[in-house]
């Protein structure tokens, strides 16, 4: 063990628990301070294993460094200072301590050299996470936050019993590049596909996120996704079926959003559509498609995160979280409005913005991979990324119909949090090359050709002039769409009801029947042993005589045989 | 929160200002397409080469999109309260 080298994650993880014994400004400094720290401290950590320790039969590795670790664990550093800041006015107590627990952990995951580190993080993150949720305080939250707890739980046995799994088949515990070839790898690669979002279970995170605080969903936008991608990065780069797993989160995230009315739903339904990208990214699984999934990692953190800042600050200075109740916010929320907009620009991967010098890597991978197919699907989701996302989150928030409502700007430290991240997606999209250094692989790509830009113009336009025309079609109405959630929400506790009212049926038989033999058992032993029954009388000493000379006889008779 | 009053009108809040944005916009749109006779694209595949294809592509695709969703929501929607009560959770 070397131990000149501090554990990032640690830092953010104990700092974290200090954090309720500090006031106003202090607290303040140290909740932007703090990540900073950490941050610094990822970049300190050398190739190869820092920490190991000998635990039962096995070598573990806590901290171990390469690129890839590195890039994952300085976003999630970078985003829990951003959103620490957006965070400063925040009322509760809990959710602050949580988020950066929830963050250390994530940092956990991406720094663990063998895989029961990986899991320890893994099952500390959606312990922190769930207090993120929870810290809401309403009852609403609550029992979201009881619903996410339960799928992440469920999705960590699979993941512990595939480790294991993989554990006695193998004899090794580093987390090393794997392939879905045994039952145990098939579970491992099920464990990290649950908190990717991935379909079929995508539901519980609209179902969950947009039912935090107004900050805390900026931080569950974060970590819980990207660890997955991280993880499914460097356990299953090249899974065929990756692909068609992401083409189809990329699909069910853009209809649903289309349909969906509350502000931060949207959003979260386009973090399972993004993530699809780096899945599709992993599934194709050449050096540039990886670079394209970790840069988008990368951006997306940034880009979803300052979105949902925006949205946040609506949500906290109007008390509104409906499409059909907003609109015409541009009045008095105008650096809200702009920077909302640069966020919404940058998940459409318009030129100069950071998802324009990220997204394009994995297309470009598909193309070169001579993959038709998966290209120009691709190609007609990042339209509808432009669509659901880039157009109708600010169009509905921000403009639109004049709802009348006047709110001012949130306080300062949330205007500063966002121009911060919106700084930066512009950064990155119009300098794309310290970004580019970060990534695993060496990277020959130029996003900005003339062929590039004016496609990419011409299918982002176009996408827009669609949403404008069709624009009856996309009216908001006060409704939601059925998930798959809807099994656990109201099929199995009606199931459960079912199941529990048959079996009142069968126990009210049941009890009839047992009643009827008992009573009727009962009467016969009163009629034998009874008061004045049969067996119960005082016999006479003659009979008893009698019964003894017959048995005395029977003796004497059996003795002769 | 204040509400809006008669004097806070907007740039944007002018119809003809509205009308103005989306003139600007067609002249956009054209000109992405047109530019495509200068600027040497590099089609990788053969469906790229149809001219203006990102343009008819995304607006179809997205038109496409919409109907899709549409069409599920025939199926799937739901008043917003349809969860609201507690035992559903």
């Amino acid at each position: 063990m070397t131990d000149a080298v501090i554990h990032p994650a640690l830092v953010l993880i104990v700092g974290a628990l200090l954090l309720p014994l500090l006031r106003g400004t202090a607290r303040s400094a140290y909740i932007v301070a703090l990540p900073l720290v950490a941050l610094a401290l990822v970049w300190q950590v050398p190739d190869g294993p820092a920490w190991q320790l000998a635990w039962l039969d096995f070598t573990l590795t806590p901290l171990q460094g390469d690129k890839l670790s590195r890039l994952f664990a300085t976003i999630f550093a970078l985003m829990a200072a951003g959103g620490g800041l957006f965070a400063l006015s925040q009322k509760s107590r809990v959710e602050m301590p949580a988020a950066f627990v929830y963050a250390g952990s994530a940092m956990g995951v991406a720094l663990a050299g063998d895989l029961v580190t990986v899991f320890v993080f893994w099952e500390l993150m959606a312990v922190g996470s769930t207090l993120v949720l929870w810290s809401q305080g309403s009852p609403a939250a609550y029992r979201a936050a009881r619903r996410y707890l339960m799928i992440h739980l469920a999705g960590g046995v699979v993941l512990f019993a595939g480790i294991t799994g993989h554990i006695v088949g193998t004899g090794s515990v580093a987390f090393t590049r794997m392939a879905p070839d045994s039952v145990a790898h098939w579970l491992i690669l099920a464990g990290f596909l649950v908190n990717a979002g991935a379909v079929p279970l995508s539901a519980w995170l609209p179902d969950a996120y947009p039912e935090a605080s107004w900050s805390g969903t900026v931080f569950l936008s974060a970590f819980t996704t990207k660890t997955a991608v991280y993880v499914l990065i460097r356990g299953f780069p090249g899974t065929e079926l990756l692909i068609w797993i992401g083409v189809a989160m990329i699909f069910y995230g853009i209809v649903y959003a289309l349909l969906e009315n509350d502000m931060r739903r949207i959003l979260a339904y386009s973090i399972v559509n993004q993530v699809g990208f780096m899945v599709v990214g992993i599934g194709i699984g050449t050096e540039m498609a990886l670079n394209g999934a970790a840069a988008h990692a990368f951006t997306h953190i940034i880009y979803k995160g300052l979105l949902l800042m925006s949205a946040g600050s609506v949500l906290l200075m109007t008390n509104r979280r409906k499409c059909s109740e907003l609109g015409g916010l541009f009045h008095t929320m105008p650096l809200t409005t702009i920077c909302g907009t640069i966020g919404a620009l940058a998940i459409s991967s318009f030129p100069l913005t950071s998802g324009f010098i990220s997204k394009s890597m994995i297309s470009q991978a598909a193309a070169d991979g001579h993959m038709q197919t998966v290209w120009l699907l691709l190609a007609a989701a990042s339209a509808g990324v432009f669509l659901h996302a880039g157009i109708k989150f600010p169009w509905f928030v921000f403009f639109q119909k004049d709802s009348g409502l006047r709110p001012p700007e949130p306080p300062a430290s949330m205007r500063w949090a966002m121009v911060f991240f919106a700084f930066l997606c512009v950064a990155m999209g119009v300098w794309a090359e310290p970004l580019y250094r970060l990534l695993p692989y060496p990277v020959q790509y130029e996003p900005y050709t003339a062929a590039h830009v004016v496609t990419q113009l011409q299918l982002l336009l176009f996408s827009g002039l669609a949403f404008f025309v069709m624009l009856p079609y996309l009216k908001r109405t006060p409704t939601i769409t059925l998930d798959v959630d809807w099994v656990w929400r109201r099929l199995l506790p009606a199931l459960v009801g079912m199941v529990a009212a048959a079996g009142g049926i069968v126990r009210r038989g049941f009890d009839a029947t047992a009643d009827a033999a008992l009573r009727g058992t009962r009467a016969a032993v009163e009629r034998s042993h009874g008061e004045n029954s049969r067996l119960a009388r005082t016999w006479p000493t003659s009979v008893m005589a009698l019964s003894v000379l017959i048995l005395l006889l029977g003796y004497l008779l059996l003795y002769y045989l | 929160m204040t509400m809006a009053t008669q004097d806070d009108r907007h740039w944007l809040d002018d119809p003809a200002h509205v009308k103005l944005l989306w003139r600007g916009f067609l002249v956009v749109l054209a000109l992405t397409v047109a530019v495509e006779l200068v600027v040497q694209l590099h089609p990788h595949f053969e469906v790229e080469s149809i001219f203006g294809f990102a343009a008819w592509f995304g607006f179809g695709a997205c038109a496409a999109m919409i109907a899709v969703a549409k069409g599920l929501a025939l199926v799937l929607k739901r008043p917003d309260t349809y969860y609201g009560r507690p035992r559903d959770d």
